[in-house]
C-alpha cells in the first residue's frame, strides 16, 4: 500500500486523498493514516512543486559543483557536508563515489553570486582540496519529467 | 463495363465505430473516450532495440514464421504466464498484429458452410473474417446479468452439426469482461463434448485486474484444439509496430503459415527485433502500465457510482461498458447527443453487435486529467436527461 501511495504522490503531490483512495482501491481514512505515518517516519519529507524557472521572468542560475574533500578524523565526510548544506543557497548535497567526493547543486541570481559562493565560502574550508563548477545551461528533464516538450495525443482515427 | 466488385465484400457492412470519430476530428474542444489503443508510448528500451536493428542493417525478410529467437521468447513467455509449452519451431507463427492471426486461423480451419460461434458484444473483425473465409457466423448474445461472460448453455444452444469453431474473445473488447478459471472449466467440457475448435483472442491478457489472466489452453484437452492469438499492441503499447502471434497444434499452424507466406511473407523485421527485447526485459513496463490502467478503471467505476450510472465491474482490457437503458434512448442516439451537446465521444455498444444496445463503450486509455473533464461533461449530460424526464 505504501509503495503504491508513494508512486502516485511522487508524481502528483497535490492529489486529493479522496481521489488517491479511489484510484488505489483503499478507503480515504487508510490513505490519510498511512501518509501521516510516512511523514512521521521521515519517508515523506515534503511536498514540492516542479517549476520550470526558464519559463518565468525570474533570473536564476543553477550550478553543479564537484568538491574534493580530505575526510576529517572521526567524522568522515559528514561534518563537511553539514557545513555545506547549512547555506540556504545550497539546494542539494550528495556524497558520491568516483573522482570526487561531494556534489552540490546551488542556485543563485547571477553567475557572479554563484562564483562568489565558491571563492568566498567553499574554497576557504581547509579540508576542501578542490572544486569544479558547472553551470547548467538548459534543463531537459528533471525528476522524471521532460521539460522541453508537451506530449500530444497523436493517435489517429482507425477502425475497427 | 461489368461490376468489378465481389458481392461478398460489398455485402459486408463497414465498422460502426468510425462515424463518431469523423465528427470528433472536425469538432473543436471535443474529448474522445473512444480510442482503443494505449495512450502510452512504447517503452524506450524496446524502441531502442528496433532502432539498433536498423543501424545494424537488419532490414532483410525474416523466415515466414518469424525470427526463431522471437518464437523462442514467446514460448518462454507463455510458459511463464500461462504455464503451457509450445514448440517454437512448429507451434508458433509471428503475424502482422493479432488481427492477421484471427484471419488466417479462420481461413485455415473453415470450409464453406462451417459455422463459427461468435460471442458478442466483441471486436468487430470476427464476423467479416468468418464470412470472407467462407464460414457462417453464428452470434451468441452475451448477457449483462452474466457480466458478459460466456456460459456452456449458451454454447450448447448455438451449436448445430455444422458448428466447427468457437471464437473466445476474453478479456473482452468492448465490455472489459473476463473469464475466470471456473468459467473456463465449465465451457471446456462443452467444447470437448461438441468437438469444437477454439480461436482464443487473448490480446488483452496482460490487462487483467482481478487475478492473473487464465487461458483456455490451461484446461485439460484444450491446448490440442485451440489457436491462441496474442500480440504486442496492448501489453507493450506497440500498436504501430503491427506484431502479433498465434500458437497452436502444428497441424493448424503449418496451414496458417501457408496462407501467411503467400499474402504477407513475414511480419516486419524491425518490429520482431524490438519484440524480443519486449519479452526479455519488458515485464516491469507491463506492470506499470497495468497499474495505471487499473487506477483509471477504479476512478471511472467510482465516478459512475456517484452519478448513479449502472455498470458492472469489468476486470479486463481498458474499457468499461455502462448501461444507459434508464434514459430510454438507443446507444446511437445517446452517443450522438452526448457528442453534440457535451462534446464527448464514446462508442455505442451496438458497434460491437446488436446485443450491445443500451450500452456504451468507454475507453480508459486516456490520462486521468482527460477522464476527469470527460466525466464531468457526462455527468452534466445525464443530469440534464434525468431532469427532462
Amino acid at each position: 500500500m505504501r509503495e503504491e501511495i508513494l508512486r502516485v504522490i511522487e508524481k502528483n503531490s497535490r492529489i486529493e486523498t479522496k481521489e488517491l483512495a479511489v484510484r488505489l482501491g483503499l478507503t480515504e481514512a487508510e490513505v490519510v493514516e498511512e501518509m501521516q505515518a510516512m511523514e512521521n517516519e521521515g519517508i515523506i519529507c515534503g511536498y514540492h512543486t516542479m517549476i520550470n524557472w526558464e519559463n518565468t521572468t525570474d533570473e536564476k542560475v543553477t550550478a553543479l559543483i564537484e568538491v574534493k574533500v580530505t575526510p576529517q578524523r572521526g567524522e568522515g565526510f559528514d561534518h563537511m557536508a553539514e557545513r555545506i548544506y547549512n547555506y540556504p543557497e545550497v539546494q542539494s548535497v550528495y556524497l558520491i563515489s568516483g573522482g570526487f567526493d561531494i556534489l552540490i547543486t546551488i542556485e543563485g541570481k547571477t553567475l557572479r553570486e554563484v562564483s562568489q559562493f565558491v571563492s568566498d565560502k567553499l574554497s576557504t574550508f581547509e579540508s576542501i582540496v578542490s572544486t569544479a563548477t558547472h553551470f547548467i545551461l538548459k534543463k531537459y528533464k528533471d525528476h522524471g519529467t521532460i521539460m522541453t516538450k508537451k506530449h500530444e495525443d497523436e493517435r489517429q482515427i482507425i477502425t475497427p | 463495363m461489368r461490376n468489378p466488385l465481389s458481392e461478398t465484400i460489398v455485402n459486408i457492412k463497414p465498422s460502426g465505430i468510425r462515424k463518431f470519430f469523423d465528427i470528433v476530428s472536425e469538432m473543436k474542444d471535443a474529448i474522445s473516450l473512444g480510442v482503443g489503443e494505449p495512450d502510452f508510448d512504447t517503452p524506450w528500451h524496446i524502441r531502442d532495440e528496433g532502432i539498433y536493428s536498423l543501424e545494424k542493417g537488419k532490414t532483410f525478410y525474416t523466415s515466414n514464421s518469424g525470427l526463431l529467437e522471437l518464437r523462442q521468447e514467446i514460448s518462454n513467455y507463455l510458459m511463464r504466464r500461462i504455464h503451457t509449452s509450445y514448440d517454437p519451431k512448429k507451434q508458433c507463427i509471428i503475424t502482422v498484429g493479432g488481427s492477421e492471426g484471427i484471419d488466417i486461423a479462420l481461413r485455415a480451419m473453415l470450409d464453406p458452410g462451417d459455422e463459427v460461434l461468435i460471442p458478442q458484444p466483441s471486436y468487430v473483425s470476427y464476423e467479416p473474417c468468418t464470412i470472407l473465409a467462407g464460414g457462417k457466423p453464428v452470434i451468441i448474445n452475451l448477457k449483462a446479468e452474466n457480466e458478459f461472460r460466456l456460459t456452456p448453455e449458451e454454447i450448447l444452444d448455438a451449436c448445430t452439426e455444422k458448428t466447427k469453431v468457437l471464437v473466445l474473445p476474453f478479456p473482452n473488447n468492448p465490455t472489459g469482461a473476463i473469464m475466470e478459471r471456473e468459467d473456463l472449466e465449465k465451457i471446456a467440457k462443452v467444447i470437448e463434448e461438441k468437438d469444437l475448435f477454439v480461436i482464443s483472442d487473448e490480446i488483452y491478457s496482460e490487462l487483467s485486474y482481478k487475478d492473473q489472466h487464465v487461458s483456455i489452453v490451461e484446461m485439460p484437452g484444450m491446448k490440442e484444439r485451440t489457436i491462441l492469438i496474442n500480440g504486442f499492441s496492448k501489453a507493450y503499447a506497440m500498436t504501430g509496430w503491427r506484431l502479433g502471434y498465434a500458437c497452436g497444434p502444428e497441424e493448424i499452424i503449418s496451414q496458417m503459415t501457408k496462407i501467411h507466406q503467400f499474402c504477407i511473407m513475414c511480419a516486419p523485421t524491425t518490429s520482431q527485433y524490438a519484440a524480443i527485447e519486449a519479452l526479455k526485459n519488458g515485464d516491469d513496463d507491463v506492470a506499470k502500465m497495468r497499474d495505471a490502467y487499473n487506477q483509471r478503471r477504479r476512478f471511472l467505476m467510482n465516478a459512475f457510482k456517484e452519478m448513479g450510472l449502472e455498470c458492472f465491474e469489468p476486470y479486463g482490457a481498458f474499457y468499461v461498458f455502462p448501461c444507459i437503458k434508464e434514459f430510454g434512448m438507443t446507444s446511437d442516439e445517446f452517443a450522438t447527443r452526448l457528442l453534440k451537446e457535451e462534446k464527448v465521444a464514446v462508442v455505442p455498444g451496438t458497434a460491437f453487435g446488436d446485443c450491445g444496445e443500451g450500452f456504451l463503450r468507454i475507453s480508459y486509455a486516456y490520462s486521468i486529467d482527460n477522464l476527469k473533464v470527460a466525466l464531468s461533461r457526462i455527468s452534466n449530460f445525464i443530469e440534464r436527461l434525468r431532469s427532462e424526464k
